[in-house]
């Protein structure tokens, strides 16, 4: 820790010191919040695992959405601004196969079976939004000014959610709930839905088979290689812009499974801008574990959705705000600013390499 | 000779699909049936239909130039014109096929048969290139599976659905009218239709390029002109309404339509008066450079005043829409002007803009409200709350400002988006809802009185907002050329040459931060006086994404682009109001289209364009 009075020394500095008001004056208020909950006693321990399983379900959406992220952040080192539209092609076009799976009976006959059908077909829609993405808007600016890619990915952003507001309409939608994921699992006394395990365990179930992609396989060795350094992977043979487009489409298809994952877990609320929000914070998740860390992107999502589930009863109510559940994003966008701010490294730190970072 | 030919061919085919996917996207996302509500020329054809003949004829044009390029015969450019013209009606046709009741057969065949056509060609490739055997198999079927997958699951939607429409609203009845030109019920003749007219269209573009540059130039600037009169027609009627009786105004003009013979006199006119420019143009231009300095300065110097007395005059030669449609133009330009000294002279990319403009709104709001949220009672006026929302916004920009100074260029973006949501949400908040009204907003704002006059019209406020802009404009531009300017420009360059060479670097960018956000303050309450109420929903991420696009597209760091991308950008989609619907579809467009073709914008600042074409030749010798 830095010492926080340091005008003595010469190298005073009022941003620093600024900086570290901010600090104190976040935590004070953090530790006052949480006191005045806790010990107003008004949300039960059974209240609390609850709210903190949610949590963990809807992080691990995040984390999903996060991986796409990092992988791309990791090999290109730009912010796909663009992936929380990908997430929302799969998610918006899938909601059209839910509902004829869902009038044939099928998925609730199989759920199973159609639940995978929707994940495989949400993923390979948004792997296809995701390559022809980096082939159209990114490919010709590769090493361009970092500024420039961001600003394309704004731009394609925009384009992409109005692109599926003009095919699909802009009216909400909602996914057809599933039989066999209602309900609840009683473990001693606290209630926790059914929806919510399933969403985490699929959602592990889909991070794990990509840790095993890039540490075990060979093109996650490829992968690996070219975020490290492409000139030199390119000398060992390796074709950068196929890895390239390799990386985007598991980003894609994870964020597209994602979608699907999501409408089980809040059926509600399918539209085009569906993305943009869980962009953002995704992306946020993807900074708090370590951008280009894959480990790192699946702990700052499940990280996030815990506080965000957390933080507003805890530390919003406590400081007597109003309508404290109103102000999740807020939260979630604050987490943003104050990572950005105080650990733009993340919790696990960056992994690139030197000559990037 | 062969591989000329193959190569003809690739251009032609290339081109022609790439026409035709952008009439079939447009399509898609309702586009074209949009734009049939507005007449060009009376009875005679439609926005819609324009856009239906204008990419065969674009795209014609395109591969003539260049067919003629490899030395093609004209014979050969005007087949290229026609297949490009097919072409481009191609993937609406199929479509339109996979619409109708008869031919939809041909949609689930086309579905069923994809997935191993696309695995084939790909299997072929790779036993061209010498792939072995287990590879060629393995990703035939993988490829089969996977593309199946998709193939199968949109098979399933179109069946148990129905119809196309029910999953893409936009593939309507109205659409298949636009397209096969009202034959909805003859379909295969409306396809006839469709590939002719596309084919002639293409065929026209062909020998536009064939034509003597005098006449063709002179031909599509009559074309230009008469389109463009026709499509915004609205706009020209409301211009000439103010000059002009009401019976010479319906001789002109059905509604807001052109009628037939005007806009044919309108064609002839600007023909012949392009033809004589393009004639004797070159003359007058060469007359005018070899004029006396001293008069030259005359021409320019009588120019000028002549522009400054149209913007003086504005709202009275425009009239009352118009002059609305101005007033938010201005307040655009006030932004991006604004916004400017962040990214274009200092380099910060700051996507929260639209915080600085609501709190210009809601200082402005609930100090001079006569609402119940104005507890103030009006003691305030218009004009003791703009330097007050001034003030305000600066701090903002200040506060904001302080905590990504460290950041770097991505991360700060991203970090000014997240304040740009927090406010969002903060102003819509039940906890501030006593203060500014939640989502219900602050009513009741009065007008600006000027010297005991109501400024109530937008025929006023306009010039409250050229004011503004005229002073921001003139500090930018002194601010350009100073000190400040030089050392922004520094950072913006690189930061840590710009710190090693002694500028103070927190204090530089502060200072960016907080002068734009200034402006954006001014804008915002400028923007709450005119509209009279402010509430959550005016402010989203939405606004600072538009100001970003007219500086990206007018050109960054170049003020006369920031003027020119407002009046495009803003005053476009209030014009035609067809266009509003896709107006983000248009700028994410733009921004993308930019950054790949045109980094600079289109009226670029002398120095950023130096700097870009140096910048790409540094590139590339890096690269090298």
């Amino acid at each position: 820790m830095q010492p926080m009075f340091k005008w003595k020394t010469d190298d005073f500095s009022w941003v620093d010191f600024t900086i570290d008001v901010l600090r104190v004056i976040i935590v004070l208020g953090v530790v006052i919040g949480a006191w005045n909950t806790l010990s107003s006693g008004r949300i039960s321990f059974a209240q609390w695992v609850n709210l903190f399983a949610a949590g963990l379900s809807q992080g691990s959406i995040y984390a999903l959405i996060a991986l796409g992220y990092t992988l791309v952040y990791g090999i290109l080192l730009m912010i796909n601004f663009a992936h929380g539209e990908v997430f929302m092609a799969g998610a918006f076009s899938t909601v059209f196969l839910a509902e004829a799976l869902n009038r044939t009976g099928f998925l609730n006959a199989q759920p199973l079976l159609a639940i995978l059908l929707m994940i495989a077909f949400a993923g390979l829609v948004s792997m296809s939004v995701a390559i022809l993405l980096e082939r159209i808007a990114y490919r010709p600016l590769r090493g361009s000014p970092r500024l420039v890619p961001l600003i394309t990915a704004i731009g394609a952003a925009f384009f992409l959610q109005y692109t599926f507001r003009g095919l699909y309409g802009s009216g909400f939608k909602a996914y057809p709930g599933v039989h066999a994921l209602q309900g609840a699992i009683e473990i001693g006394g606290i209630s926790i839905p059914v929806v919510q395990v399933f969403v985490f365990c699929a959602a592990l179930f889909l991070m794990l088979c990509l840790y095993w992609l890039v540490e075990r396989t060979r093109i996650g060795k490829a992968m690996r290689a070219v975020s490290e350094n492409k000139e030199v992977a390119r000398l060992m043979g390796i074709d950068i812009d196929w890895v390239i487009m390799f990386t985007f489409g598991v980003g894609g298809f994870l964020a597209g499974s994602a979608g699907v994952i999501n409408g089980l877990f809040r059926p509600q609320g399918v539209n085009f801008y569906m993305g943009f929000i869980p962009g953002i914070k995704a992306f946020t998740a993807a900074v708090l574990g370590g951008i280009g860390n894959i480990p790192g992107a699946m702990l700052g999502g499940l990280f996030l959705g815990v506080i965000e589930a957390i933080g507003p009863n805890l530390v919003l109510a406590g400081l007597g705000i109003p309508g404290a559940n109103q102000l999740k994003d807020v939260i979630a966008f604050t987490m943003l600013v104050l990572v950005l701010i105080f650990r733009p490294q993340g919790i696990l730190g960056e992994r690139l390499s030197e000559t990037k970072a | 000779m062969n591989m000329l030919r193959s190569q003809r061919a690739r251009t032609v085919l290339t081109l022609g699909l790439l026409s035709g996917a952008f009439i079939l996207f447009i399509g898609a996302v309702g586009m074209i049936a949009a734009f049939q509500e507005r007449e060009v020329v009376d009875d005679v054809f439609s926005l819609g239909q324009l856009l239906l003949v204008l990419a065969p004829f674009a795209t014609g044009y395109i591969a003539s130039d260049r067919l003629r390029e490899s030395e093609a015969e004209a014979q050969v450019m005007i087949i290229g014109g026609v297949a490009v013209g097919l072409l481009t009606a191609l993937p609406t046709v199929i479509l339109l096929l996979f619409n109708s009741a008869e031919y939809r057969f041909l949609l689930d065949l086309t579905l069923k048969l994809v997935p191993f056509v696309v695995a084939t060609i790909y299997a072929v490739r790779l036993h061209r290139i010498g792939s072995d055997q287990r590879l060629i198999i393995g990703s035939w079927l993988a490829i089969v599976v996977l593309v199946g997958i998709v193939t199968f699951s949109f098979a399933l939607i179109f069946e148990i659905k129905g119809d196309l429409r029910t999953v893409l609203p936009n593939i309507s009845r109205d659409w298949v009218d636009v397209v096969t030109f009202d034959h909805r019920n003859e379909l295969m003749t409306g396809i006839f239709t469709l590939l002719l007219v596309s084919a002639g269209a293409g065929a026209a573009g062909s020998i536009m390029v064939l034509a003597p540059p005098i006449p063709r130039k002179a031909l599509l600037y009559g074309l230009g002109v008469t389109l463009i009169v026709g499509a915004f027609g609205e706009t020209v009627r409301l211009i000439l309404q103010e000059n002009v009786d009401r019976d010479t105004l319906k001789l002109i003009f059905r509604r807001d339509t052109l009628r037939q013979n005007p806009a044919l006199l309108l064609f002839i006119v600007s023909t012949i008066s392009g033809f004589l420019w393009a004639k004797f143009g070159q003359q007058a231009r060469l007359g005018f450079s070899n004029l006396e300095p001293s008069r030259r300065r005359a021409v320019n110097g009588v120019g000028m005043l002549v522009f400054a007395g149209i913007m003086l005059m504005l709202p009275w030669l425009i009239g009352r829409t118009l002059s609305d449609v101005a007033v938010t133009i201005g307040i655009f330009v006030l932004m991006g002007l604004g916004l400017n000294i962040a990214i274009g002279l200092a380099g910060l990319l700051d996507l929260g803009y639209v915080t600085n403009y609501a709190v210009g709104a809601y200082i402005l709001a609930v100090l001079t409200s006569i609402g119940p949220l104005g507890r103030l009672d009006g003691v305030f006026t218009f004009w003791m709350v703009i330097p007050v929302a001034l003030l305000a916004a600066m701090c903002a920009g200040f506060v904001f400002a302080v905590p990504v100074l460290r950041m770097r260029g991505d991360y700060l973006a991203i970090a000014t988006l997240g304040f740009g949501e927090i406010i969002g949400k903060l102003a819509i908040s039940d906890w501030l809802k006593p203060l500014i009204g939640g989502a219900q907003g602050v009513q009741a704002i009065p007008k600006p009185i000027f010297l005991g006059i109501e400024l109530k019209n937008p025929e006023e406020l306009y010039y409250i907002v050229l004011v503004a802009s005229l002073v921001t404009l003139f500090v930018s531009i002194r601010l350009n050329n100073s000190r400040t300017g030089r050392q922004w420009m520094a950072i913006r360059e690189d930061e840590d040459v710009a710190t090693a060479m002694g500028i103070d670097t927190s204090r530089a960018k502060l200072l960016a931060f907080t002068l734009s956000a200034a402006t954006g303050g001014v804008a915002g309450a400028i923007f709450a006086a005119k509209v009279g109420t402010v509430f959550p929903n005016s402010f989203t991420v939405f606004i600072s994404i538009n100001v970003l696009s007219l500086i990206i597209v007018g050109g960054i760091a170049s003020n006369p682009g920031i003027v020119v991308g407002a009046v495009v950008l803003i005053g476009l989609p209030e014009l035609l109001r067809e266009f509003s619907d896709f107006r983000f579809l248009m700028y994410g467009a733009l921004l993308v289209i930019m950054m790949i073709k045109r980094p600079q914008g289109f009226v670029p600042s002398k120095l950023v364009s130096h700097e870009i074409r140096t910048g790409v030749k540094a590139k590339m010798a890096a690269a090298d």
